[in-house]
């Protein structure tokens, strides 16, 4: 692991990125949004969940998302992978299909074990995640606040659609917030 | 020890023969070379690794394009890597899709050593269990001379009834000759996509 630092490390500004990311949707021609849920999808998912143009595909494990993306696309249409930073564990191997056939994939990835994280088991795909994306060739994206969140979101459709390269959003647990596990050991 | 295991070349030949414009999604290995054996099309996408994609891959074809028909023949342990794409798929209720399982109890490209599905796993109670009704085991039938199942039939099951639907066939741990599609990734996915593209 080439990357040392607990980062990024801050506050978010406060915007509300998972409406904006789901706003975004249409424009960017996604109907079609898989997931394993996390908490720091919430927002996001429940907008997906209640608006009838969207097809939210829940999953019994990430690496579905994967090969159903892959489908989608084959038959014309981009569509979004919503997951925890954890799942990026359950992907890797599928990931040599996007990867072989070049099939552009788009991953909106929540963050945990980064600062503030008070749940060790966390922690170590966390920490992985940036370093097995980029080993299997999906370009990471990286915003700094809750405001670049759905920018981010855009170029990376953009990467994928036009390069056939997969591109992961990574929301920071400084973005998200930390979860509290108050009254525990 | 079940009798009257299915020929799987012939079996997919004869349900391939019945395609219609459909496309097919082949699951590693021999699933892959059946269908290649059966005749190459622009409409066949074969897999030559991630397994366990297979039946997604097609649930994401039969969402992008729900006026195509959309056939995954895959194997038993290809399946079972991925079965909790059942209760996926299941609760998406494609219409369009049918998954045909090639079940030959065994590891067939890796040296024959023994699956799941001979000794406890029943792929089709499995898959109904997940919420898919129409799934259902074919071939294996106890007894000498069983005729097997009516292939056209069955072709007509998997390819045009409400899905999902999901076969199990149960076919003989055989050694048929490789027939090899190409492995060039960006070329299946290409021809592929645009073989849809039309729709």
């Amino acid at each position: 692991m080439n990357d040392p630092d607990i980062s990024p490390y801050g506050d978010s500004d406060g915007s509300d990125w998972g409406e904006q990311v789901f706003r975004s949707l249409p424009g960017l021609g996604i109907r079609h949004v898989a997931t394993v849920p996390d908490a720091g999808l919430g927002r996001f998912l429940e907008l997906c969940e209640a608006d009838p143009g969207i097809r939210l595909i829940t999953l019994t494990t990430e690496e579905e998302g994967i090969a159903l993306a892959c489908g989608t696309w084959l038959g014309g249409e981009l569509a979004a992978v919503a997951i925890q930073s954890s799942g990026v564990g359950n992907i890797v191997n599928m990931l040599g299909l996007p990867n072989v056939c070049r099939i552009p994939c788009l991953l909106l990835v929540s963050m945990r074990g980064e600062a503030e994280e008070r749940n060790p088991w966390q922690i170590p795909v966390g920490r992985a995640v940036h370093d097995l994306l980029a080993a299997l060739g999906v370009d990471v994206f990286r915003p700094e606040s809750a405001s670049g969140v759905a920018p981010a979101f855009a170029e990376a459709a953009a990467w994928a659609r036009e390069t056939g390269r997969p591109g992961a959003v990574l929301v920071g647990q400084h973005i998200i917030g930390a979860k509290s596990f108050a009254g525990g050991d | 020890m079940r009798g009257a295991r299915l020929d799987r070349r012939a079996l997919v030949a004869g349900i391939l023969d019945r395609r219609g414009d459909a496309a097919v999604v082949a699951g590693l290995g021999s699933p892959a070379w059946d269908c290649h054996a059966a005749g190459d099309s622009p409409l066949n996408f074969y897999f030559w690794g991630a397994m366990g994609g297979a039946a997604m891959l097609g649930l994401g074809v039969a969402l992008a394009r729900p006026a195509r028909r959309v056939l995954v023949v895959t194997g038993d342990a290809e399946m079972l890597m991925g079965v909790g794409s059942f209760a996926a798929i299941a609760a998406q209720a494609p219409s369009n899709l049918a998954i045909l399982v090639l079940d030959n109890e065994a590891f067939g490209e890796t040296g024959r050593q023994a699956g799941l599905t001979g000794s406890n796993a029943d792929i089709a109670a499995i898959a109904r269990g997940a919420g898919i009704e129409a799934a259902f085991t074919v071939g294996g039938e106890a007894g000498e001379g069983s005729a097997g199942p009516d292939v056209a039939a069955l072709a007509g099951t998997l390819f045009e009834e409400e899905g999902p639907v999901v076969c199990v066939a149960k076919v003989a741990l055989s050694a048929e000759s490789g027939s090899y599609p190409p492995r060039d990734g960006v070329l299946l996915r290409t021809r592929f996509r645009a073989a849809l593209a039309g729709d």
